[in-house]
């Protein structure tokens, strides 16, 4: 790793203080970012480390939304977020324990892996990701592989859920790495149907609006057991072709909606 | 440098860190406790496992700076003070789940801290809870028969002539 | 009741203590008083030649110590190749210069380009990417028919072609192999792919050279299967250090697999750079550094063509592959297709006709060597793959068609030049058999049917050659190295021994299973017998541990060593008890004789032997210490069935192992628990390879498989339950030529399940109407699903 500071700051609004520095580079859980330092592929002149700050840290219920603190980790958001089993679910079900146990959902919303879970369910559920200074609709916030809407500087101090009445997350995973070849989360409620896909595609995670139509009427995996995804900018690798992972799409989605009952 | 200080197997201990050395290179080169080890550098294998604050974390994906405060707990700190194995461990001994041993303390670490979780896991919860923690040596196979003796739960004896 | 200690006794581990505590002593956990750190500034071109290097900027930066460059190791000798093939127009192999640092050409991504040795690693990585370097990139050598075709580039510009050699064996059965398929009544051909693997202990790799200025000593640290082999290799051929002023350490290692064999450019270096700075300076490789510099594993492209009878008895087999060497030939790669795979061609059966071709090719990639199997994993995959897809294609049962051509009168000489020396290849198909419940497969394939799953069932029979020997035989074969083994037991004054072993444990559990051995023979506790390894200070020269060999070949070395001991201490015992000795008898650590109640407790013999007050002097000496150095007549062949059952997902092509059962014959087992120990290692490697592990390179000679991220390691949840998972080794034929009758267990498992997942895997796709008649490895779900749908 280059050499750089560390910073714990205990409020927002010291945190966002401490990221006007010049390369300064927020660390959340540090689950990614750690590695990639590692690599010596970024080289920050300091760190502001996110998990000392509490006021980022918790699963809270208002009505029919969940809002959970963009420092919040994978497990207590596992353990707490019962509310919405989905969500529960995909988060007891990212990296493994250990990794659960640091890393948070606003660092894996702004990395934005084009194979991570946390982007599929938020987009999938038509989240809205709170920053220090605005909140900004999913649908608004991805912008293509480890792109997104942020700013410099700007934190994910929440994240907040309309909880659905229907709702799964399938996810077939890249056998080395486990994060998702595919990963699909389908959910049915006020807002309609949404199927967000992550793993699959060039630019990122994305709705399969095919799929989200033929679900409106017919809530059901028959509704789309003819429905077939171009395999044009899905993702070619070492561990699958284009078309494999389109068809894992279609595969994948059934499954989400049986799971969804 | 900053200076850290943390409760490490229970006793206070305290450092000069810089911003990038990470909590393994603390335990390992400052306190001397080399029963922790690395064994990648993409916070897949789980060597390095070791409990902050009572949950498993991998102390190579974790700066020292992060734990100022905290209560760390490695390999080192799981026997009695008189060297009798804990349960846990004794398990590994008595199931031979362990070969080389050098994935050793962080499976034995994230066996604990399962076991804390969950005292009674089915095989397939065990399983699935290693997910980061590779072994190369034993097919994991007699780890899960370990981990599911020290819960206390019936497993197949070890082999005999 | 079973026992509780000797031979035969699952005695727990007694390493396990400190690897449980955290008080192991790797070599990365060992640090030299005022150590500088080196950092390799490694190539990311596949094949180029260096235009320019420039250190001078990076010399002059914080902490740096001296930055070596290839320039620097102009006079020292390149890395020794340990095994020199003969081809099969007589030719001996091409063997390019292997040097330390690169030499103005790279020719792998990982290749070292330099060296920077600082203060702290991060000063040496922080120079490292100050150093000016530029490499005029060639074409990268990376697929071995292309390797091959005319005018292709040449890996060394110094050789005619990328060939390294062109081996036939038997050459002379050639013709009548060819007669053999040409009158058969059914020849099977199949085209497979055996995939490149790393080996990937989880321990990596680590280097520590130190320098003693005051008496000249070097001493090297190292993560080594071999110390006395390194100490050899290092201090004879590439650093000119003679061996008495060189010490090679290897002390706890975290597994090995085959890739801590080899004597690799990084221990040359620290060894080197240590004596040069009169510094200590140490290594310790990243996983991402392993993957490029470790030496891989398998990578054969093979045809194979086994020819039947109207019978279906197998009248011949012919196999021609294509080895990746890689760049440079690691210490034995070139033994690997040829000596440890032509000879395991006629497995467990008696074809009477056999020829193997081996094309050995250099490639712009990381140098190919034994990886756990070594060879004979590559041999059963090809045999045992074609024998099942004769049988589908006769129509006859895979087990039938086995058991018709076994092998079954023993001593049996094949015609691949070796001589099995005993087994029972029906037993092992029978307990197979038994534990599988192959009745009840039927309705288990209903029940994953009703699951929308395809089940299918794979068996598989296979044999290796463990204990590599004897030596001369192996000098002949072109080996660089004697294959025997040592032992030095010492008795201490008051009866508790010590012995200094050859043999190496990174895992094995040497420390405990070879005094099991010792206390059985003289009845003393197993806890009065210390084992010594890893040293070359402080133990005989060794060959140290992989091929199975360690029981076989080093228990044998302290097997004789021992019976030494035990016929010094009854002549004492008989002098000591006024008899005569031929009456004396050695029991639960009491000397007795025969047919009296006279007798001497071991301990006070042992005493007399270091106070010779009363003691034969004149007929023999005082002291009880006794070195053997063994070597066998032949090689072991532990043998066995296995079995497997899969399910399909065939929406998306995932595969699970539902149930997996293995019948070895290791011969006399010492130590149970270990033995079931390493075959459940070795399976998960084999089935990783099955499955998971695929080492690629793309077109440029990139590593595209480069970390744990895109490298799949077997995870405790991609493997059996423990409900459908047997290990069984009851059926025992005792080797018969080495005193304890063993014949090792460390590559069993590796060696036979590959082929027993595919087969499973493919019979599986054929339930669901797939024709499918083979499968590369790994199979991913993507590959299944390709081939379930004709992609």
């Amino acid at each position: 790793m280059y050499s750089f500071d560390i910073e714990r700051p205990t409020s927002v609004a010291d945190a966002v203080a401490a990221l006007g520095a010049d390369e300064a580079l927020a660390l959340g859980g540090g689950q990614t970012l750690i590695p990639t330092l590692k690599q010596r592929l970024a080289s920050p002149s300091k760190l502001v480390s996110l998990s000392g700050i509490a006021e980022m840290k918790g699963v809270s219920q208002d009505g029919n939304t969940l809002r959970i603190g963009g420092g919040t980790t994978h497990a207590s958001v596992a353990r707490e977020a019962g509310a919405f089993p989905a969500l529960a679910a995909l988060a007891g079900n990212i990296g493994d324990p250990a990794v659960r146990n640091r890393g948070t959902i606003g660092g894996s919303l702004a990395n934005n892996d084009p194979s991570a879970c946390y982007p599929a369910a938020a987009l999938g559920a038509g989240a809205m990701i709170v920053t220090d200074r605005r909140e900004i609709a999913a649908d608004d916030y991805f912008q293509g592989m480890f792109a997104t809407a942020l700013e410099e500087g700007e934190i994910i101090t929440a994240v907040t859920f309309p909880i659905p009445a229907k709702a799964a997350y399938m996810k077939f995973e890249q056998p080395a790495s486990r994060f998702a070849l595919v990963g699909v989360f389908v959910s049915q409620g006020d807002a309609g149907v949404r199927v967000a896909v992550t793993g699959a595609s060039e630019g990122g995670v994305f709705r399969w609006s095919a799929a989200e139509e033929a679900l409106s009427g017919n809530f059901s995996a028959d509704a789309i057991s003819g429905l077939s995804l171009p395999a044009d900018d899905m993702i070619a690798d070492l561990h699958g072709t284009a078309a494999y992972r389109a068809h894992l799409v279609s595969v994948m989605t059934r499954r989400a909606v049986a799971a969804a009952g | 440098m900053t200076k850290v200080t943390m409760s490490v197997n229970g006793k206070s201990v305290s450092g000069e860190v810089a911003g990038n050395t990470l909590l393994v290179d603390f335990l390992r080169q400052d306190l001397r406790l080399t029963g922790t080890h690395v064994g990648c550098d993409t916070s897949q294998c789980g060597a390095c496992v070791v409990h902050v604050n009572g949950e498993a974390v991998k102390s190579c994906t974790m700066f020292a700076a992060e734990a100022e405060g905290a209560e760390v707990a490695t390999i080192e700190g799981q026997a009695a003070a008189d060297g009798t194995l804990n349960t846990l461990q004794q398990a590994f001994q008595d199931y031979h789940g362990l070969q080389c041993g050098f994935c050793t303390p962080g499976m034995v670490m994230s066996a604990a801290a399962l076991l804390k979780e969950n005292p009674q896991p089915s095989e397939a919860e065990v399983r699935d809870y290693l997910e980061g923690n590779i072994c190369r040596c034993t097919g994991y196979h007699n780890i899960v028969r370990a981990i599911m003796a020290a819960s206390g739960q019936q497993v197949p004896a070890v082999a005999a002539e | 009741m079973p026992k509780d200690h000797g031979i035969g006794a699952s005695s727990k581990r007694r390493e396990d203590v400190r690897f449980l505590t955290g008080a192991g002593n790797y070599t990365d956990d060992i640090n030299v008083h005022g150590q500088a750190y080196v950092h390799f500034l490694r190539s990311d071109a596949a094949h180029g030649t260096i235009s320019n290097l420039d250190t001078s900027e990076a010399a002059r930066m914080p902490g740096v110590v001296r930055i070596f460059t290839g320039a620097d190791f102009e006079g020292v000798g390149g890395l020794p190749c340990g095994w020199q093939v003969t081809d099969r127009h007589g030719e001996v192999m091409k063997e390019p210069a292997h040097p330390v640092l690169a030499q103005g050409k790279v020719r792998h991504v990982g290749e070292i380009i330099a060296a920077v040795v600082a203060d702290t690693l991060e000063q040496a990585r922080d120079a490292a990417e100050a150093i000016v370097v530029d490499i005029d990139e060639l074409p990268a050598v990376v697929d071995m028919k292309a390797a091959l075709e005319e005018g292709a580039t040449r890996v060394h510009d110094d050789l005619a072609d990328n060939l390294c050699y062109d081996w036939g064996f038997v050459e002379e059965n050639k013709g009548a192999v060819e007669e053999a398929i040409a009158n058969a009544a059914h020849v099977t051909t199949l085209e497979l792919v055996n995939n490149r693997l790393v080996a990937n202990p989880m321990e990596p790799r680590v280097a520590v050279g130190d320098f003693e200025r005051g008496t000249g000593n070097s001493t090297l640290y190292t993560t080594s299967q071999n110390p006395h082999v390194i100490r050899l290799l290092m201090g004879a051929f590439v650093l000119g250090i003679p061996e008495h002023k060189l010490r090679v350490v290897a002390p706890d290692v975290g597994g090995g697999f085959g890739t801590k064999i080899f004597h690799y450019a990084e221990e040359a270096f620290c060894t080197f750079a240590a004596k040069a700075l009169n510094r200590a300076v140490k290594w310790t490789s990243t996983r991402s550094e392993a993957f490029m510099s470790d030496a891989h594993g398998r990578d054969h492209v093979t045809r194979i063509e086994l020819a039947l009878d109207a019978d279906n008895n197998f009248v011949a087999v012919r196999t021609e592959t294509l080895a990746n060497m890689g760049a440079y030939l690691s210490t034995f790669a070139p033994s690997v297709p040829t000596w440890l795979h032509g000879t395991l061609m006629a497995g467990n059966y008696k074809t009477p006709n056999i020829y193997v071709n081996v094309k050995a090719v250099f490639t712009n990639t990381v140098p190919v060597d034994a990886y756990r199997g070594a060879g004979r994993p590559e041999a059963t995959f090809q045999l045992e793959r074609v024998i099942d897809k004769a049988a589908r294609e006769l129509g006859v049962d895979p087990v039938e068609l086995r058991r018709q051509n076994f092998i079954t009168e023993f001593p049996y000489a094949t015609p691949v030049a070796v001589e099995y020396d005993t087994g029972d290849y029906h037993a092992t198909m029978d307990k197979m058999l038994e534990l599988l419940d192959r009745d009840g497969f039927a309705a288990r394939r209903k029940e994953s049917e009703a699951k929308g799953k395809l089940r299918g069932l794979g068996i598989n029979c296979f044999i290796e050659a463990c204990g590599i020997a004897p030596s001369n035989l192996v000098g002949q074969l072109g080996a660089r190295a004697g294959l025997y083994e040592s032992a030095t037991v010492r008795v201490n004054a008051t009866g508790g021994l010590v012995v200094m072993t050859g043999s190496h444990s990174h895992g094995q559990g040497h420390e405990t299973s070879f005094p099991q051995v010792i206390s059985e023979m003289i009845g003393i506790p197993e806890d009065q017998v210390e084992i010594v390894h890893g040293d070359t200070a402080n133990t005989p020269m060794g060959m140290g541990t992989y091929g199975s060999r360690s029981l076989a070949v080093g228990g044998s070395a302290m097997v004789r060593a021992a019976e030494k001991i035990i016929n010094k201490t009854k002549k004492i015992a008989a002098h000591l008890l006024e008899a005569a000795e031929a009456d004396i008898e050695l029991k639960d650590g009491t000397f007795s004789v025969a047919g009296t109640d006279k007798s001497v407790a071991w301990g006070d013999v042992c005493l007399a032997a270091y106070v010779p007050h009363n003691y034969p002097l004149e007929d023999i000496e005082p002291g009880l210490e006794e070195t053997a150095f063994y070597d066998p007549s032949n090689f072991t062949y532990p043998a066995g069935a296995y079995a497997c059952e899969v399910e399909v997902d065939p929406e998306t092509g995932h595969v699970s192992i539902e149930r997996f059962i293995s019948a070895d014959d290791f011969g006399n087992v010492v130590n149970p628990m270990i033995v079931e120990g390493q075959v459940h290692g070795g399976i998960a490697q084999g089935i990783g390879q099955a499955l998971l592990e695929n080492c690629v390179y793309d077109e440029n000679g990139q590593l595209v498989s480069a970390s744990y991220m895109d490298y799949a390691m077997p995870r405790a949840d991609d493997l059996p339950h423990m409900a459908s998972y047997t290990v069984d080794h009851s059926c025992q034929t005792p080797c018969t030529h080495n005193p304890l009758g063993v014949k090792g267990c460390g590559e069993a498992g590796a060696i036979g399940s590959p082929p027993t997942v595919i087969n499973a895997i493919l019979d599986a796709l054929h339930s669901g109407g797939h024709k499918v008649d083979h499968i590369d490895m790994p199979a991913t779900p993507a590959r299944v699903w390709a081939a379930i749908n004709g992609q």
